[in-house]
């Protein structure tokens, strides 16, 4: 395939003032109403966004020296664990730890009021958080119990780093059984009640470059409101799950492992989230830039809602007792428009990603672009991708 | 049986005598305190459940409204703090009213109190926390 441009080309239309971006919703549009070869020529970037629950999520903090120096054994925030199994004053903070106080599910269900998404949330907002920590002694670390109140500026070095993030496509989660049910896809009713989904659909990252064609290691992307990057495949990365036609996964495929300076996060785009009898989850804000390299890339972004096909799983048997079993597969226009039909019975959807801040951050991303803050980056590494011959012939094609 | 929520004012002058007592002692009401404040002027307010006989019910707030005591209908009332919301949309499909809802395509969640029964379903339903509920006396 003829290419149409190198990053270093765009790096040097972004320094000049002269590049030209559109977002993953506009470019569907465009490429409807210019056809694939005119709008390749003319836009360089296109700009994703995702906004929604990704349990896989937290932060590297070091807590800094004390005097006298402290190993930090175990390690609290806010009452909140915070993983200390590694060197001094170092820890992680996961997004879904909950503090052990906490009666969790022993009262079902749940409310899971506050975990280290909370944690991470409150440091963003400038808030105190209690530092509770405890050592056994050693010579040159003699300190064995601290207790004292700190902000992010106290901590030396906070980045996020997300082992699992921006799933490629997801679950729409149902519950056929007779009683509610509490899932970290939101409250499930009865006998098909409502269809919960979690994707920003055409919007989303990785369904915007199907076989990680531009998204690799060392990718730089917008991470909860700052600058972050791509530090590998996510965990579950799965470049083989079926594909429609047109190289779209018909459910859960690539994911992505992020990293990003805490510091200059925010949190508007880092929420702490509680998942009534599930758990405590963390929104995260992701945008990542696609160049349009060549007309294939850009057909992958020109992907719409209405080709995206989502499949339907039943949370109260299939989905926990492991079975392949779906109900059927709906695609992101349906589920959008706000019932979908399941077995002959009408049941009302709810996006638990939020498709307006998705836009939001691809705009945002398309903006600092366009201002020349932001520039592309040539990945170090390709992610595990699939084999696969994409057939572009349902693609319209108009000039 | 009477079981009923109220919002008691007591004016500054008895807000230190023992009702509660009272209405136990004398009226065989069952009293469940859900919120209780005295202002700066000495005058209190009280948002209470009742639950008497309904002959002993009446009794109870004739004795109170002796007293000047104001007995006013508790109204609960459902606040959507559109800040905090982060258009999910978990809300808008466990709201048995549709008074919160999602305008489409815009997928932004919004919110009509008219329509809205205090089921308070929504409280809990929504992961961002951004929905309040507050209780007020109506007149």
């Amino acid at each position: 395939m003829k290419q149409l441009r190198t990053i270093k080309e765009i790096n040097e239309k972004i320094a000049k003032g002269k590049v030209v971006v559109a977002t993953a919703e506009e470019i569907v549009s465009m490429v409807a109403e210019k056809g694939v070869e005119k709008t390749a020529r003319q836009v360089d970037v296109v700009t994703t966004g995702t906004f929604g629950p990704m349990c896989s999520s937290g932060a590297f903090l070091n807590l800094g020296h004390t005097t006298p120096r402290m190993r930090m054994s175990k390690v609290y925030l806010n009452g909140v664990n915070a993983y200390a199994g590694i060197a001094a004053v170092d820890v992680y903070l996961g997004a879904t730890e909950i503090p052990e106080t906490d009666p969790a599910n022993s009262v079902f269900p749940g409310a899971f009021n506050y975990g280290g998404a909370h944690v991470i949330e409150d440091l963003l907002s400038g808030k105190k958080v209690l530092l509770e920590a405890t050592s056994y002694g050693t010579n040159c670390y003699p300190l064995q119990k601290l207790e004292k109140w700190i902000t992010l500026d106290d901590i030396k070095d906070a980045y996020l780093f997300n082992p699992r993030n921006c799933y490629q496509n997801y679950n729409v989660a149902v519950n056929l059984s007779d009683r509610t049910i509490y899932t970290y896809m939101g409250i499930l009713k009865p006998h098909l009640g409502n269809a919960n989904y979690c994707s920003a659909g055409q919007l989303s990252p990785l369904l915007n470059d199907l076989l990680y064609r531009t998204i690799g290691v060392g990718t730089k992307i917008f991470l909860g409101g700052g600058v972050g990057y791509v530090a590998w495949h996510g965990t579950q990365h799965n470049p083989h799950a079926p594909r429609t036609e047109g190289g779209v996964p018909r459910g859960g495929a690539g994911t992505l492992a992020l990293i990003g300076d805490l510091k200059q996060m925010s949190p508007k785009y880092l929420r702490g989230v509680s998942f009534l009898g599930y758990g405590v989850s963390m929104q995260v804000g992701v945008g990542v830039p696609i160049p349009i390299l060549d007309e294939e890339i850009l057909q992958f972004t020109a992907v719409s809602d209405e080709e995206i096909l989502a499949p339907i799983v039943d949370y109260s048997e299939a989905y926990p007792q492991g079975t392949e079993e779906i109900l059927g597969e709906v695609s992101y226009a349906e589920l959008k428009s706000g019932t979908i039909v399941i077995r002959g019975k009408e049941v009302p959807t709810a996006p638990l990603s939020s498709y307006p801040k998705a836009k939001e951050i691809a705009e945002t991303l398309k903006q600092w672009i366009l201002k020349g803050e932001f520039t592309l980056t040539e990945p170090v590494a390709a992610l595990p991708s699939a084999e696969f011959a994409v057939n572009f012939a349902r693609q319209p094609e108009k000039e | 049986m009477i079981k009923r929520k109220v919002v008691l004012r007591f004016p500054a002058a008895v807000v230190e005598l023992p009702f509660i007592y009272t209405l136990a002692r004398e009226f065989d009401v069952v009293a469940n305190i859900l919120k209780a404040n005295i202002n700066p002027r000495k005058e209190g307010s009280m948002v209470v459940e009742l639950s008497a006989e309904d002959e002993k019910y009446e009794a109870a707030v004739n004795y109170l409204q002796s007293r000047g005591i104001v007995i006013l209908p508790l109204e609960q009332q459902i606040i959507w703090v559109e800040d905090r919301c982060t258009q999910c949309g978990a809300c808008t499909v466990i709201c048995p009213t549709n008074a919160l809802w999602m305008k489409r395509p815009e997928m932004t969640v919004s919110f009509c109190s008219e329509k809205c029964v205090v089921c308070e379903q929504c409280l809990k339903a929504c992961p961002a926390r951004a929905v309040e509920a507050l209780y007020l006396a109506g007149e």
